[in-house]
């Protein structure tokens, strides 16, 4: 399928993501998938700047990707969905077909526990991640391509020294 | 070094893991210490977090210019959110060690100053290919 990657990432758009996976993996489009940027055209230009020129940037709200998934899904060459949050990312897959998902950002805030050097969870973060895989979509930890993709037993038995 | 009747302004850098410290302590080899140049990582920080810490570090030093590294990166992304709440601030992006020489011994100022110190960092930017060797097969490649 055209986009292969689906990301949770609290930063969006950034190097990690359009230099470490969009430069190696050859990514030729990215589907930006949140609500507030979706209705914002200065945050949609923000996000548009760090996108270097031979790349695509689709912001979508949550219900317009889901219509749109489709197409994106039928073009030949190869993309990422990006989701700030579990939360959007669920919403989106109660609407449309996600196959797997692979959190490669979520941040420490006060109230999250530290699971991997990137990633943060509350309890109930624990239980949306969970709940994905019930999906059936696979779910699994990695913040670069060189990095192991860790499976989501893993990154919940996971306290923060990974 | 131009002198200034006020006193100068201060500069952010903000970057990719230790970017901005390396960056800043590169500046100190050359130019001594520099305590009103703060440098910024956004490691371990979600998006909100590096805002909150690009704003501290604004105000700690009075920065009107931040310095960041990939144009895409998140530092970048919150620096303009930044630049746009205050409305008097320049991000300058693919910071490098002759663009803050630059900026910090000629004493730069705003917009301006960062287009002048930036156009010092392009032409700090050379390709120095291998010249010929001379008849040595394997090289010399001493010194």
């Amino acid at each position: 399928m055209a986009v292969d990657l689906f990301r949770i990432d609290d930063r969006l758009i950034h190097g990690q993501v359009v230099v470490g996976w969009g430069q190696p993996l050859d990514l030729a489009f990215f589907v930006l998938v949140d609500d507030a940027v979706a209705a914002s055209d200065w945050e949609q230009e923000l996000y548009r700047m760090g996108v270097p020129p031979e790349m695509e940037l689709h912001v979508r709200s949550v219900e317009q990707a889901a219509a749109d998934l489709a197409g994106f899904q039928a073009r030949p060459d190869h993309g990422m969905l990006l989701t700030a949050d579990i939360g959007t990312m669920r919403r989106l897959a109660d609407l449309a077909p996600i196959p797997r998902v692979h959190v490669g950002g979520i941040h420490h805030r006060v109230g999250r526990n530290p699971k991997l050097r990137y990633v943060f969870l509350t309890e109930d973060d624990e239980i949306a991640l969970r709940a994905l895989a019930a999906k059936g979509i696979e779910v699994t930890a990695q913040d670069v391509p060189s990095a192991a993709s860790l499976s989501l037993d893993t990154l919940l038995a996971s306290t923060g020294d990974g | 070094m131009t002198s200034s009747s006020n006193v100068s302004a201060g500069i952010v850098i903000a970057g990719h893991g230790g970017f901005a410290a390396g960056l800043r302590d590169a500046v100190e080899c050359v130019a001594g210490p520099q305590p009103r140049v703060a440098a910024i990582s956004n490691h371990g920080l979600d998006a909100d977090g590096i805002s909150a810490a690009l704003s501290d570090a604004v105000d700690r030093v009075r920065a009107d210019v931040i310095f960041t590294d990939l144009p895409a990166g998140s530092c970048t992304i919150a620096a303009r959110r930044l630049a746009k709440s205050r409305g008097s601030i320049t991000v300058v992006t693919g910071a490098n060690l002759p663009m803050l020489l630059d900026c910090v011994l000629k004493e730069r100022v705003g917009a301006a100053g960062a287009t002048l110190s930036a156009a010092k960092g392009r032409d700090g930017v050379l390709v120095i290919a291998a010249e010929p060797t001379s008849g040595v097969e394997d090289g010399s490649h001493g010194g």
